[in-house]
């Protein structure tokens, strides 16, 4: 049983990243802007938080720092990720094209940011004050799901509470009925007066921010700190979690806590005999072989937002 | 030469010169910034060329590759398919090229020609796949594309360290003296840098290139489906065809990357928890040269270069290399989105056009 409920609890971990970055992925795709650049979101959440969660520490706020680090993240890539917003809205520049060079942009000026902070060194120093877990009171001592559920980093509860929030807004309200027609039909959208390249501004920005929080998630419960090699082909998967799970809050967080059980797998089952047989190659290849047999066997059915790629011109009918 | 001058007139040509300029700019810039000198740092990316033979050859070696990437990225291109699986396509060729270099034992030349059909070959199979389940299930290839390279990556893991090992390191054993492709006697010429066959092939892709999108009926067919597949489908062209052939070219350009760098650079493989990122470049480069045969041979010098060069700066100058790729990535966007470009040289364009 503690077997399974740490199983629970590993998957929950490893997930939270790719949650966050997933739903960015959506947000954006959501309005029809391709987000190729979530790896790069990622690396820029991880190095603000690494860097401003530093800072925090060293000037004495403690326990705030890595709070400090998570919120610095989120706002700093709203500045980065606005550059792909203007590229691709502005100045109509191939969405793919662009997302690349976010993805180069980030890995390299991180690097280079990294070195001359401080002082050439190719990582950030290793923070002392990272969230822990956070078990909440009553639930976390029920037997085997207090573990597995109720006993995981603050990180976890916001990605999960992120979900819901972003479920409801796309699903239940105006501003999600404009973000969907925006995709879907940015013509139609446009005739009944809604503001196409605005919303898509919105979405692209706050994609980048949330993709972000993925990011910083890594640095400040795993790692705890930025190195280049931090993020390491994980906004991919989350790239892989947004088509997965179809577009679909639930689902793409569905298709983390997936790809994330492939990670936790790898980890506990590592004791058992049969397990250490299979090579760990497989594990890892699991989340794209997935992803691939899956579209192979259901298209048609996982559909990506009409308008995925157009960039929108006033008046286009 | 008249052609030649009104080829640099054309703003096609303007556009890539101008974001050169300005993602150099900007890069001296940012080292103003962090408190270094661009003019040394460019000084020294310079030297570090062109010092000496070796540097030279070096260079030389650096930038074949990203010839062969941009020529991969651009046919796809060409036929209006974005192969960022590039990267996976360079594995399967390093593995292909492996497998014959380490497994097989043939005399001199022949082993290494058999290597080098082998890896080019298995390579294009991993990209006719994606072509395939393009054209068959009508999955992006950009998505495809992706999982495809970590696939790749982690099934060459698998192989090198089950059937290739070299007992107590991360990488793989060494491929036999047969089957290299270094050119010796050039290589002692230029003390030392690693020179191989593999300069030659490109210089021969960059030709095939041109002539197969330009004279030939099965090229004419892949610029038809990329301008527009529709009409291309109604002249009675068939488009999942033309797609599949398209990416097994595009996959050979991209495994024949990889095995020059297993048969005539390395020796062997490393074992990298990432891909190398040469087929991210070789987006850079196809965009930047236009996807023509010229132009993407003249990106992968100035990328090549560039990228060479920029190890010579944190020596000359102390400043981080990564500076270059900042480089190189604003160079794409600037391309990629022309309209910035003229926003900010709109009077230069406008002087332009009245005298044309």
């Amino acid at each position: 049983m503690d077997i399974i409920s740490n199983l629970i609890n590993g998957t929950l971990v490893f997930s939270t990243a790719l949650i966050f970055a997933a739903l960015g992925g959506l947000i954006s795709e959501r309005s029809g802007v391709i987000n190729i650049g979530l790896e790069g979101f990622m690396v820029s959440g991880a190095f603000f938080s690494a860097v401003i969660a530093y800072y925090a520490e060293t000037a004495g706020l403690g326990k705030l720092s890595p709070w400090m680090g998570i919120i610095g993240a989120f706002v700093f890539t709203a500045i980065f990720s606005s550059i792909h917003a203007i590229a691709t809205i502005r100045f109509k520049a191939n969405q793919v094209v662009s997302g690349v060079v976010i993805n180069i942009l980030a890995a390299s000026s991180t690097f280079f940011l990294v070195k001359l902070i401080f002082e050439g060194s190719a990582e950030s120093p290793l923070l002392s004050t990272v969230f822990h877990k956070f078990k909440i009171p009553l639930l976390g001592d029920i037997p085997f799901l207090g573990n597995a559920f109720f006993n995981n980093y603050p990180t976890t509860y916001i990605a999960i509470a992120f979900v819901i929030i972003i479920y409801y807004v796309i699903y239940r309200t105006a501003t999600g009925l404009r973000l969907r027609a925006v995709g879907e039909h940015p013509g139609a959208a446009d005739t009944v007066g809604v503001k196409v390249n605005r919303m898509r501004y919105m979405a692209v920005i706050l994609s980048g921010s949330i993709a972000a929080l993925g990011g910083a998630t890594i640095v400040l419960t795993s790692n705890g700190n930025f190195a280049f090699n931090t993020i390491s082909g994980q906004g991919y998967i989350a790239l892989a979690a947004v088509i997965f799970g179809k577009w679909n809050p639930i689902g793409a967080m569905l298709a983390s806590l997936f790809f994330g059980l492939a990670q936790a797998v790898k980890d506990q089952l590592q004791i058992f005999d049969f397990a250490a047989s299979i090579p760990n190659e497989f594990f890892y290849m699991l989340p794209y072989l997935l992803t691939m047999l899956v579209l192979i066997g259901a298209v048609g059915k996982a559909r990506a937002p009409k308008a995925l790629g157009e960039p929108y011109e006033v008046g286009k009918r | 030469m008249n052609k030649l001058m009104s080829i640099f007139r054309r703003e096609s040509a303007v556009i890539p010169v101008v974001s050169i300029i300005i993602g150099l700019v900007l890069g001296a810039l940012i080292m103003l910034l962090g408190g270094y000198d661009p003019l040394l740092a460019y000084d020294s990316l310079v030297t570090k060329i062109f010092g000496s033979s070796y540097d030279i050859g070096e260079a030389l070696r650096t930038i074949v590759p990203l010839v062969m990437c941009g020529l991969a990225v651009g046919i796809a291109f060409r036929s209006g398919l974005f192969n960022i699986g590039v990267d996976g396509q360079i594995i399967m060729g390093s593995v292909g090229a492996l497998i014959v270099g380490t497994k097989l034992s043939l005399p001199a030349p022949f082993h290494a020609i058999v290597a080098v059909i082998f890896g080019g070959i298995l390579g294009g199979l991993w990209g006719a796949l994606i072509g395939y389940i393009k054209a068959k299930r009508g999955i992006n290839e950009v998505i495809t594309s992706i999982m495809f390279n970590f696939i790749a990556l982690y099934l060459s893991h698998y192989l090198i360290r089950n059937f290739m090992p070299q007992a107590g390191t991360q990488r793989s054993a060494m491929i036999q003296e047969s089957a290299s492709i270094q050119i010796g006697w050039l290589s002692e010429l230029m003390g030392g840098a690693r020179i191989h066959w593999g300069f030659l092939l490109t210089i021969l892709a960059v030709i095939f290139y041109s002539i197969y999108l330009n004279k030939t009926k099965w090229g004419y067919e892949l610029r038809a489906v990329g301008l527009n597949p529709d009409a291309a489908e109604y002249a009675g062209m068939n488009v999942s065809k033309v797609m599949v052939r398209t990416m097994f070219i595009s996959g050979v350009f991209g495994g024949l990357v990889g095995t020059f760098e297993v048969l005539g650079v390395f020796k062997y493989i490393a074992i990298n928890s990432v891909t190398s990122g040469l087929g991210f470049d070789g987006i850079a480069v196809a965009l930047l040269g236009g996807n023509s045969a010229l132009g993407v041979l003249l990106s992968g010098m100035l990328i090549g270069a560039l990228t060479y060069g920029s190890q010579g700066m944190s020596f000359g100058a102390e400043v981080p290399g990564e500076i270059i790729r900042m480089v190189i990535g604003f160079i794409i966007f600037f391309v990629a989105a022309p309209g910035i470009v003229k926003l900010f040289f709109r009077p230069l364009f406008n002087k332009m056009e009245k005298k044309v």
